[in-house]
């Protein structure tokens, strides 16, 4: 599949910024290290506002014909993309009234908390949802898992819980929950994204040239495609990375997405200096992940161009 | 009714015929024009609703080329409908075809994504996607005589290996040769159940290419000389 960079961005900044208005959310909520201070929850919360909407906003960069993208909110009951949408809109009410009546600092805790819970249960359902516009592919075998909104969602809190911990790190409260919170996070993201590239590395039930084509008792090759040049399909779909690349980039993934940060964050301690460089290194270790998620993919009408499986 | 295509792999001789015939009819359709980039230069693309590819089935001396044309399957299960997110692709419920309303496509490729059959091309001049109609323009234009209403792939098909008609009816001419020559879907394992079937090649013996038998006496003559001509 062809990696669009301003779908890479949105999943990463808006993943981020909703796993850190989730986590910040609970946070507030079990007064994680003695509580945060109204000041930290509004500076976290808008911080993860102007995530969420740059990532939204980027998302638009990729549609061909972007004047009709207010209809992608009315076929919420079959589309993931839809639903992806309304739940993104209808988040923002709530996680406004949250950081504004924190900002605020009105005193008014039954709402505050209430509205913060329903704009968390959105922000988490927003981020399934992302993940099932590909997890519901049956036509890439390599998104079509539950692994994906795992990864969608480990990876959104983790890095999400790094931009907590900088937070959290500014201010009075004790420092140590928020650590172990982004170490669990690391080991669950780097846990379910070796899993992912362990079973997208052994193909089971896939699609053949032989299905593809009906001709099931003698082997199969393309001979001609049809046409002199490429076409969409082969533009859209055709993007191939030589194996070499993607193992460097996996190894990068791993090094600056978990590696780095884990032995930074171990070494310091709790009391961790350099959190935003931290941070920093994981989240491009995560945009190559995002790089690689749609690079590795491999689409069936490939089966038409020239692969033998998928 | 079901509306859909049958094709003849066992007669189709990769002409494109027909995916000029529809270039040429739906370039003016209902969700034309369909673009072409750099039709005379160095890199010629664009927009087409029918492709054919070529396969190489067989290991030679027993393989054999085969044409094979490739349009919208016109899907029961249209995953390209359910995913679409502004409502511009649908299903028509009184036929079965797939069209996509160019007035309220957002050119996410969506779409195209969820199809397996590459159905679907972007163009890239209107930012919209689009796809094979089934001519849906001239199958139901009164105006035209009855048995020139039929899609424009079908129509011109010099091997007739093309056969358009409704699956919902048993004794259709796409249902029986379908029936009679074990037609099939593609990739029916992912479950979108497409409309349209493909007749597979008959089955014939390969023709011998040795132990020919004795040669006959001119062979024999032809030889002897040779042998006796250096060259």
């Amino acid at each position: 599949m062809h990696p669009a960079f301003s779908v890479i961005f949105f999943t990463v900044a808006s993943g981020a910024g909703f796993g850190l208005f989730a986590l910040l959310y609970l946070a507030d909520l079990l007064q994680l290290g003695g509580g945060l201070s109204r000041q930290q929850v509004s500076v976290g919360g808008a911080i993860a506002l102007v995530l969420i909407i740059a990532g939204l906003l980027s998302s638009v960069g990729h549609l061909a014909n972007p004047k009709n993208a207010w209809r992608a909110f009315s076929r919420w009951r079959t589309s993931w993309l839809s639903r992806e949408g309304v739940f993104a809109v209808t988040f923002f009410p709530f996680a406004f009234g949250y950081v504004g009546l924190s900002f605020l600092d009105l005193g008014l805790e039954g709402l505050l908390l209430t509205l913060g819970a329903l704009a968390t249960l959105l922000a988490w359902v927003t981020v399934f949802s992302t993940s099932m516009i590909y997890a519901c592919l049956k036509t890439i075998r390599q998104w079509n898992t539950p692994l994906v909104p795992a990864n969608y969602l480990a990876l959104g809190h983790y890095t999400g819980a790094l931009i907590l911990m900088l937070i959290a790190n500014q201010g009075e409260v004790d420092r140590a929950p928020y650590y172990f919170l982004v170490l669990a996070f690391l080991v669950a993201a780097a846990f379910l994204k070796g899993l992912y590239y362990f079973w997208i590395g052994s193909p089971v039930a896939a699609s053949t040239i032989h299905t593809a084509t009906g001709f099931t008792r003698a082997q199969v090759k393309l001979f001609d495609a049809g046409h002199t040049h490429g076409t969409f399909l082969t533009q859209e779909f055709g993007f191939q990375i030589a194996r070499r690349w993607a193992l460097a980039l996996r190894i990068f993934v791993f090094l600056a997405g978990f590696v780095i940060p884990f032995v930074w964050l171990v070494q310091a301690g709790p009391e961790v200096s350099g959190g935003a460089v931290v941070a920093l290194i994981a989240l491009l270790g995560v945009l190559a992940e995002r790089w690689l998620f749609f690079a590795e993919a491999r689409h069936v009408v490939n089966l038409y161009h020239g692969a033998q499986r998928c | 009714m079901r509306l859909g295509l049958v094709i003849d792999l066992d007669v189709c001789v990769g002409c494109h015929a027909c995916a000029i015939a529809c270039k040429q009819w739906n370039a003016s359709g209902t969700t034309g024009p369909l673009s072409d980039y750099q039709p005379y230069g160095a890199e010629p693309s664009g927009v087409w609703f029918n492709r054919i590819r070529h396969f190489e089935v067989g290991e030679y001396p027993h393989n054999k080329t085969i044409n094979f044309p490739m349009s919208c399957m016109h899907c029961e299960d249209a995953a390209c409908v359910t995913v679409c997110p502004t409502g511009a692709s649908y299903k028509r419920a009184e036929d079965g075809i797939v069209l996509v309303d160019q007035d309220k496509c957002m050119g996410c490729n969506y779409c195209s994504w969820a199809c397996p059959y590459g159905a679907r091309e972007l163009d890239r001049a209107s930012g919209t996607m689009k796809k094979c109609t089934l001519c849906v323009d001239r199958i139901y234009d009164e105006t035209i005589p009855i048995e020139e209403r039929q899609p424009a792939c079908v129509l011109t098909c010099p091997a007739h290996a093309r056969m358009f008609g409704d699956f919902d009816d048993p004794d259709s001419a796409v249902s029986r040769a379908v029936r009679e020559r074990e037609g099939y879907q593609l990739l029916p394992e992912l479950g979108y159940n497409p409309t349209n079937h493909y007749l597979p090649p008959r089955k014939a013996p390969p023709i011998p290419t040795e132990n020919l038998g004795q040669p006959g006496f001119k062979e024999r003559l032809k030889t002897f000389a040779n042998k006796l001509v250096k060259r």
